[in-house]
This record gives C-alpha cells, structure tokens and sequence, in this order.
C-alpha cells in the first residue's frame, strides 16, 4: 500500500509527460526516418532504415535554413545589446538619481507594460512603411529597442544596491557611467542573465512582427522561415519538414537543456518577481 | 543676535549654493541617462498610440490618395462584422477552454512534483520544454501527429476500436484542437509559477494544520495550501488569459482562419496588414488592447507591489 501511494506520483507524472515530451519525440524520430515509413505509427526509437541526411538535406535545399538561423541570430543578439544599451542607464538614473520628472516616467514604464507589442504594430507598421524600411533587419528590431520590462526589472534590481558605496565611488572620482555599467550593473548579474534569456527567447520564436514586415524570405527569422517552408513542402515530405522544425527549435532546446536554471528563472521572471 | 542669525543664514545660503550645484548636477546626468529610453518610450509607445486612436475614426488605407473622418464608425461597424464578432467568440471559447485547464492541470502537476525530492528537477525540465520551444515549429509538428490517417494519436484511437477524428478539419474541432495545443504550450509556466507559490508556504501551517485535526492530505489541502496559494492561483489565472487572448501562432500555422477557424489578433493582422484597412483595424487593435488591459490590472497590481516595499 504505502509502495504504490510513493509510485502513484511518479506514475500519474510519466503519464502526463509522455504527452507532453511525445511532439519533440515524433519530430526528431521523423526527421531520422525515411519518408517512406511515413505510414509507420510505431514509436520504436531505431528506424528501418536511418535517412536524417537526406531530410535535413532536402529541407536545406527547399529553403535557406542556415539563413534563416542566422536572420534570427542577428535580430535576437541586434535586440538585446540596444536593449540593455538603453534600459541599464534609465533604470540607473530612475533607481539612484534625483531628477524631475522621475516619478512620472516610473509611471510611464508601468503603464507601457500592460500595452502588448501587437497593439502597436499598425501604428508602426505604418511608419516604417512610409520611411521605406520594411523588409530591412532594422523593421524587425525597432520595435523592440526598449524594453520597458528591462527598465522595471533593473530598476527593481538596482534599488537594493548600497548607497554609500555609490557615494564612496564618486568621491574616489569615478564617472557616473563607471559607476553604473562597473559596480552597480556588476551586482545585478543574476537580473542581467535572466533578462537575457527572457529576451533571446522571446525574439527567437516571434512570429507576429516578422510576418508583418517581412516578405522577402531572405530576411525571414526562423518562425517565418517555418511558415514558409511548411507552405512549400504542404506536407508532401514529414521528414524534411520534421527535420527544419528541429533545427529551428534545437538551439533553444539545447541551450534550455544546459543552463536549465537559468532558463526557467529568465522565462518565468514576469510571474515569480 | 542679528548677527549670528547673520553668519547663520550666510552659512545656509552657501551650503544650499552648493547643494543645489550638486543637485543640479545629479539632474542633468539623471536626463542624459534617461534621454535615449524616453525618446524611445515616446517613438515606440507614447506616439504610436496616439496615432492608433487617430486612424480609429478615420477611413484611411495604406496607400490611399485621401481620408475621410468617420467617427466612430469603425467601432459601429466591428460590432456588426460577422468575421469580427466570430473571431471574438472563437478567441472566448479558446480561452475558457485554456484557462481551466492550464491552471487546473498545471497546479496539479506542481502538487505532485513539489513533493518529489531527487527526480523533480527531472520532471520541471521534462514539463517545461514546451515553454521554449519555437511554437511555429511545434504546431507542424501537432498537425502531423494529428494528421487523421498517418498520425499516431489517430492510430491510437483506431486502435483502441474508435473511429478517427478529423482534429484539424472538422470546423467543430478546430478551436478545442487549437486549445489543447494551447494548453500543452503553457502547463510548464504555470507550474513553475505554482512551484514558486508552494516553497513560499512555511513548514509549520502544515504542522499547525495536522495538530488542528486536518488529517489527511486533501484537508491540508483545503486548509493550508489552497488560501495560502490564492495570490499566486489569481496571478496564473491572469497571465494566462492575457496568452490566451493573445493566441496566434497556431492558428496561423494550422488553419490560416479557414473554416470560421478566426481569432482576435488573426483577423486584426488580416484587416490590418494583408487587406491594408488600417483604420478599420485601428479600430480593431483598440477592441484588442482594451480586453488586454483590463485583464492586465491584476498583473500590474502584483507587479506594482514591489514598488513600493
């Protein structure tokens, strides 16, 4: 009795993530397979015969892949250095400097953050459209150049760092700008790291935007890219398109994989904080 | 005495000199600090919002020569427009099929992996997967395991002696199908969430609870976990309603709106974007970030807390 009652958990939490973990299962399995096993429904993990060459192969020729990859790689990292760029010495300045206006910007940044990017994308949508940058890496990443929610974060972050060290630095004649990316920013690596994930993550699987700005596919980061390529292949060939879906999911899954903590802090951080 | 009060109020005035030299200082660093995110504030929210509302009484389209005012015409309309007011009800249904079960399933499973010790960093990992997974990706991936002849979950159903279910083409099924995609995706935040509530909860209520008769597990439940957990289950509940109102992807992948197969940000990225009526869809984004809003003051209640203690 008191056996199955410490089992029954474990059971009832294998049951439920063998559903979940069954898509990544069937993906790679497929993307292993060759096409001819399609009508094989069994999930033995070794195929007949092994063919993930020839799938990842056809689905690098039927579309840019490594372009794609390399679209999101260059929005994803152009995103988050101008966001940091940006938002470290806004939450320095709100966090640890006196000036008018402080509160109401505070405000400003709470506000925003209620306000979802899709809900601004026809206005600047509209803008870009009229300056003639659509289908330019600048259109994906504007957008996104402030991060109201890395403001309120590092504000929040900031606030706990000691004043008197502050004080103590400026009389030993250091710049405020020392003080603000060497000492305080230095204490707040933890936020830093997880803003980071928060971010890469989030730009990595977007959809919404690119599809808006986008057309060219040269330019399309993953998600797009998938969009594409599944309209292409129309599900002619499960191996192929089995196999694109996991390159384009692999780099979050490894990275997810390897640095687990720090995954779920960054991508949980808007409900735990 | 005059002259002390004098030489005193001479002090207080070169002290005060001085400190609003150094306040006047300490000013303008704090504007050149903030100057490029509050430009940005004012490009990419302040001004686009303002423009949102402007196009909202307008009949303006990308491109035409010239616009029109129309009041709130546009709001008349969306009301009256039947593709609008199915995407509306589809997006509803989505989310009161997700809500439930996306907190419910997720707190369930945060119950019993909370009590593992050596395997729950085993079972966090293997249930939150989906949260960082391209859901583009993904959703071909479902439409293929759904596929009705060359599917497994259809193969297990045939197996099992009942007939096949048409997932992704049976127009009744397309929104619950959609749903329970949903659900898979957003399990693993919740739980986190919830994991994070029930580490809050001190030891000792648990042990008051037991010497106060509450005997088996199930009244420790109701007794301690359920009130204690109440903040963290309204927050959960209000973050995902905000995705669920928010839901894209999977439609856009696995339907592309066929069969009044619409959602909210579906037919506002269709009216806006493909169709080029921006101030009809101005309308509609307003229709959109009011209903996000409103569900959003819980968030920014939670959030603001931390303000100001």
């Amino acid at each position: 009795m008191s056996r199955l009652r410490s089992f029954l958990p474990h059971l009832v939490l294998a049951a439920g993530a063998f559903v979940v973990l069954l898509p990544f299962y069937w993906m790679f399995l497929t993307s292993i397979r060759s096409p001819a096993e399609i009508f094989d429904v069994s999930l033995w993990p070794i195929p007949k015969d092994f063919s993930a060459g020839e799938n990842f192969e056809r689905a690098a020729r039927q579309v840019p892949m490594a372009r794609f990859m390399l679209n999101g790689a260059i929005v994803c990292f152009g995103i988050l250095a101008v966001q940091i760029l940006t938002a470290v010495p806004a939450a320095y300045a709100l966090a640890k400097l006196k000036f008018p206006g402080r509160k109401l910007l505070l405000t400003l940044v709470i506000a925003a953050l209620c306000v979802p990017m899709q809900a601004l994308a026809l206005p600047l949508f509209v803008g870009l459209a009229r300056a003639e940058l659509l289908n330019t890496y600048f259109a994906m990443m504007a957008p996104f150049f402030l991060s109201v929610f890395a403001i309120f974060l590092f504000h929040q972050s900031f606030r706990s760092y000691p004043d008197e060290i502050i004080e103590a630095a400026r009389m030993d004649g250091f710049s405020e700008m020392e003080i603000c990316w060497g000492l305080v920013l230095r204490g707040s690596l933890p936020s830093l790291a997880a803003f980071s994930v928060f971010s890469l993550v989030a730009h990595w699987n977007d959809l919404y935007w690119p599809m808006i700005v986008v057309t060219d596919i040269n330019l399309a980061p993953p998600p797009l890219g998938m969009l594409f390529f599944a309209d292409v292949e129309s599900g002619a060939n499960y191996g192929a398109l089995m196999a694109g879906a996991a390159l384009i999911t692999a780099p979050m899954l490894v990275c997810f994989l390897l640095a687990r903590r720090h995954f779920i802090a960054g991508i949980t951080m808007t409900g735990v904080k | 005495m005059s002259a002390v009060a004098e030489i005193d109020g001479a002090a207080t005035a070169t002290v005060h000199a001085r400190r609003t030299a150094v306040e006047r200082k300490m000013m303008r660093r704090g504007f050149l600090f903030v100057a490029p995110a509050v430009l940005l504030l004012l490009a990419i929210y302040v001004i686009p919002v303002i423009v949102l509302a402007g196009f909202s009484v307008t009949d303006y389209q990308l491109g035409a020569l010239s616009t029109r005012f129309v009041g709130i015409d546009n709001f008349v309309n969306a009301f009256n427009d039947q593709v609008f007011m199915r995407a509306m009800k589809n997006t509803v249904i989505y989310a009161l099929i997700v809500i439930p079960l996306g907190v419910g399933l997720a707190l369930g499973v945060a119950l019993l992996v909370h009590g593992r010790k050596r395997s729950r960093a085993f079972w966090e990992a293997a249930y939150f997967l989906p949260v960082t997974a391209t859901l583009v990706a993904m959703a071909t991936v479902w439409q293929f395991l759904l596929h009705p002849s060359i599917g497994p979950v259809n193969a297990a159903i045939k197996w099992m002696g009942f007939e096949p279910v048409s997932f992704l083409s049976d127009p009744s099924l397309l929104i619950p199908t959609m749903a329970m995609i949903g659900v898979w995706q957003v399990l693993g935040f919740n739980m986190v969430l919830f994991l994070a509530g029930l580490t809050a909860i001190p030891q000792d209520l648990y042990e008051a609870a037991r010497l106060d008769g509450a005997k088996n597990p199930i009244d420790r439940f109701f007794t301690v976990t359920w009130p204690m957990l109440g903040p963290t289950t309204l927050f959960v509940v209000v973050t995902t309603s905000i995705s669920a109102f928010k839901v894209f992807e999977t439609v856009a992948v696995l339907t592309k709106g066929r069969f009044g197969s619409e959602v909210l940000l579906f037919s506002l990225y269709l009216e806006g974007f493909e169709y080029s009526n921006t101030g009809y869809a101005a309308a509609l984004t307003l229709i959109f970030l009011a209903i996000i809003l409103v569900l959003s003051i819980g968030q920014t209640v939670h959030l603001d807390r931390k303000v100001h203690y």
